[in-house]
């Protein structure tokens, strides 16, 4: 296991992609008739890249991380396009080998652990229970390594954690439990589906820490699937906002968070409370998020974006917009858009780190 | 016991208690808080899961009954008033909770559940009762015709909007929000903050904010309370404890804060707290931060520090709060 990672480190951008999603479009037969919950999605996660997916409830992004793993709802109409991992086609490739993928290869964890935890197992049993499935490897030796996982994720005395039901930890610790899970089969790409969402900022904060040092260590690749801005902001380096159903921007997180070129994008940034400011009225976007049963042609956001022209009724592709970006708007090039910055002038915890 | 005469809300010494299922222990869930709300304010309460800032906000409105201590609303304990009398007072006392889904009727039109809390309270004639309905539906924002629309034909952030037009048919003078915006997507939630500060202006609201998110309490408020396992451990103006935190828990809470922000202005070491928040049945001893605290001396462990007004309105309780170096790095 530690070979194989040890080949791709952290800064593995600009090689080979490790996963190449083209065309992918995912759809749903309801009693309202079929729904098209992505369409056209474009991207890819080097090995070893940290890459957020951005977007609020029900823009699709946890259904792409599902189906990456084909982990998709019994409904499902049919997917578009392709998701190519190391020369296989997940969208197409059998359910044999997509399970010898799943887990080992690629792994994921929720928002909830508790409801992805058996209650009636110990922990050290689901932890392994991986490693036997995939690996084969005796008893004894799972319970090693998955002694060793623990360590690694910072449960404190792993040897009498090993053996506690889900209900004994805490939920910090059962997301934790999860991540070992996830990571014991050494896999490249991790996909973490609002891993932190049900958890405390405090405990929040140590989770995240985790992830983003095992994944510098071991050179696993994240998807971080969230709706929070600060929390990519702190764990990756490149940020894929999506926006009904669409990838509408894809940058370094620096960069979009500085200059966005989406008017979606900037208007999240902006409808932000900051810690160090206050009382402002706070800019919003107005309207809402077109339904799945009516999207509007061309442009998805156009009913809601201040800069909507005419040229917005066309259809809107992702765009090249140099610099290793890309953006899904008509008007990017022209537009100066504000970003996080416009918004925050004082970083009072960074002033009173720096002056002590 | 004195209240200041500024005060719409007075708390002294609220301590509220639950025993467990098996009725083999006690949560302190809180356990000893005093603070006043001005009028016309807006007072942020913040805290993690199981710091017992719910039960606060519960206990404030009388959904909860203290186990001790005493709250007063304009000065006057409204437990002590006849019954009749404490059920016309509540009126003034609103609570808004975090998901409209489980505070809507389903069954309900949107304007049958805007109109109920008139209904009950049987206030003027049918006519004034619905003028008054429809006027809080326009203050919030909402257009007429989706009083005829169930809850289930509604926005998340529509349906929060119809939950904050019937706490104001009333015309209350304080409400308590209560995680009122952690259910709201993001592009949502700004709009209804602006709102909230709005009706304030407008109707002189006092409100008391309930939050687990730092950044939606600095935003709206003009002083906080940090609050830990039951008792309060930092209050004081806004501005003062986002940038000048005295607390070691307040200080690493503004440092776990994920920020929005590029890797070149987010700046500064993290600190990262061990561990998790403690069982309130059985507190640590002293100092209840102390199992987390990487200044924790001996004497956090044998003494409960005291709750100190170090700078004028910014109250802190910390053994070593005043020391110099006592700063987050």
């Amino acid at each position: 296991m530690a070979a194989r990672l040890a080949q791709h480190g952290p800064d593995g951008g600009g090689a080979q992609p490790l996963i190449s999603v083209r065309g992918l479009g995912i759809r749903f037969k309801t009693s309202h008739g079929v729904w098209q919950a992505t369409r056209k999605l474009d991207f890819d996660i080097a090995p070893g890249e940290r890459v957020g997916i951005v977007g609020e409830s029900g823009c699709g992004k946890t259904i792409t991380g599902l189906s990456i793993l084909r982990l998709l709802p019994n409904n499902l109409a049919g997917l578009d396009g392709s998701i190519m991992f190391d020369g296989v086609d997940l969208a197409s490739c059998s359910t044999r080998q997509m399970r010898d993928i799943r887990g080992r290869r690629i792994a994921m964890i929720f928002q909830e652990p508790m409801s992805a935890l058996d209650p009636v197992f110990t922990v050290g049993h689901q932890i392994a229970e991986t490693l036997r499935v995939h690996t084969g490897v005796s008893s004894e030796e799972a319970r090693a390594k998955t002694l060793d996982m623990l360590r690694r994720v910072g449960i404190a005395s792993p040897e009498r954690r090993i053996d506690d039901y889900p209900h004994q930890l805490s939920g910090g610790m059962r997301q934790r439990v999860m991540i070992a899970a996830a990571l014991i089969c050494g896999p490249q790409l991790l996909i973490a589906d609002e891993p932190t969402t049900a958890l405390d900022v405090t405990v929040q904060a140590q989770i995240l820490e985790l992830l983003r040092e095992l994944s510098e260590t071991s050179g696993t690749a994240l998807m971080l699937i969230t709706h929070d801005l600060g929390v990519v902001a702190e764990t990756c380096t490149r940020m894929i906002t999506m926006y009904a159903g669409e990838v509408i921007e894809d940058a370094a997180v620096d960069d979009a968070l500085v200059k966005p070129l989406h008017p979606y994008t900037s208007g999240l940034l902006r409808s932000l409370p900051h810690l160090s400011e206050r009382r402002g009225k706070l800019a919003s976007i107005p309207g809402r998020v077109p339904s799945i049963m009516d999207m509007p042609n061309g442009c998805r956001f156009k009913a809601r974006c201040p800069y909507a022209v005419d040229a917005c009724d066309a259809e809107q592709e992702l765009r090249d917009a140099g610099g290793g970006r890309k953006v899904r708007c008509a008007r990017f090039a022209e537009l100066d858009l504000p970003g996080a910055l416009q918004h925050a002038t004082t970083a009072p915890i960074a002033a009173m780190v720096a002056q002590s | 016991m004195t209240a200041d005469a500024h005060s719409i809300v007075s708390v002294r010494d609220l301590q509220v208690r639950f025993q467990t299922t098996d009725r083999r222990a006690t949560v302190k869930a809180v356990d000893g808080v005093d603070f006043d709300v001005r009028r016309g304010e807006t007072f942020g309460i913040i805290g993690e899961s199981g710091s017992g800032k719910t039960t606060i906000g519960r206990a404030l409105v009388f959904l909860l009954k203290p186990s001790a201590g005493a709250i007063l609303h304009d000065g006057i304990d409204p437990l002590a008033l006849p019954r009749k009398q404490f059920q016309n007072h509540r009126r003034d006392y609103q609570i808004i909770f975090q998901d409209p889904n489980a505070a809507l009727n389903p069954r309900m039109t949107i304007l049958s559940s805007v109109l109920e809390p008139l209904e009950l309270a049987g206030q003027g004639t049918r006519a004034e009762r619905l003028a008054r309905a429809r006027e809080a539906m326009d203050r919030v924002g909402l257009p007429q015709e989706i009083g005829e629309r169930y809850p289930h034909q509604l926005s998340g952030g529509q349906k929060q909007r119809v939950v904050i037009a019937r706490a104001l048919t009333l015309r209350p003078k304080l409400i308590v929000c209560d995680e009122v915006v952690a259910a709201l997507d993001m592009s949502i939630r700004g709009d209804v903050l602006n709102l909230f500060a709005d009706l304030q202006r407008e109707l002189g609201l006092t409100y008391v904010f309930i939050t687990h998110d730092l950044a939606v309490v600095s935003h709206i408020s003009e002083r906080v309370a940090v609050m830990y396992l039951g008792r309060f451990v930092e209050l004081g103006p806004t501005e003062s404890v986002s940038e000048r935190p005295l607390h070691p828990y307040t200080q690493a809470l503004l440092s776990a804060e994920p920020r929005p922000l590029p890797s070149s202005m987010r700046g500064g070491e993290r600190i990262v707290l061990e561990g998790e928040i403690p069982s309130p049945i059985d507190p640590p001893s002293g100092c209840r931060f102390r199992t987390r605290c990487r200044y924790a001396q001996d004497v956090c462990a044998s003494r409960v520090p005291d709750w100190r007004e170090l700078v004028p309105g910014h109250w802190v309780a910390c053994h070593f709060a005043d020391r110099p170096n006592f700063s987050p790095n």
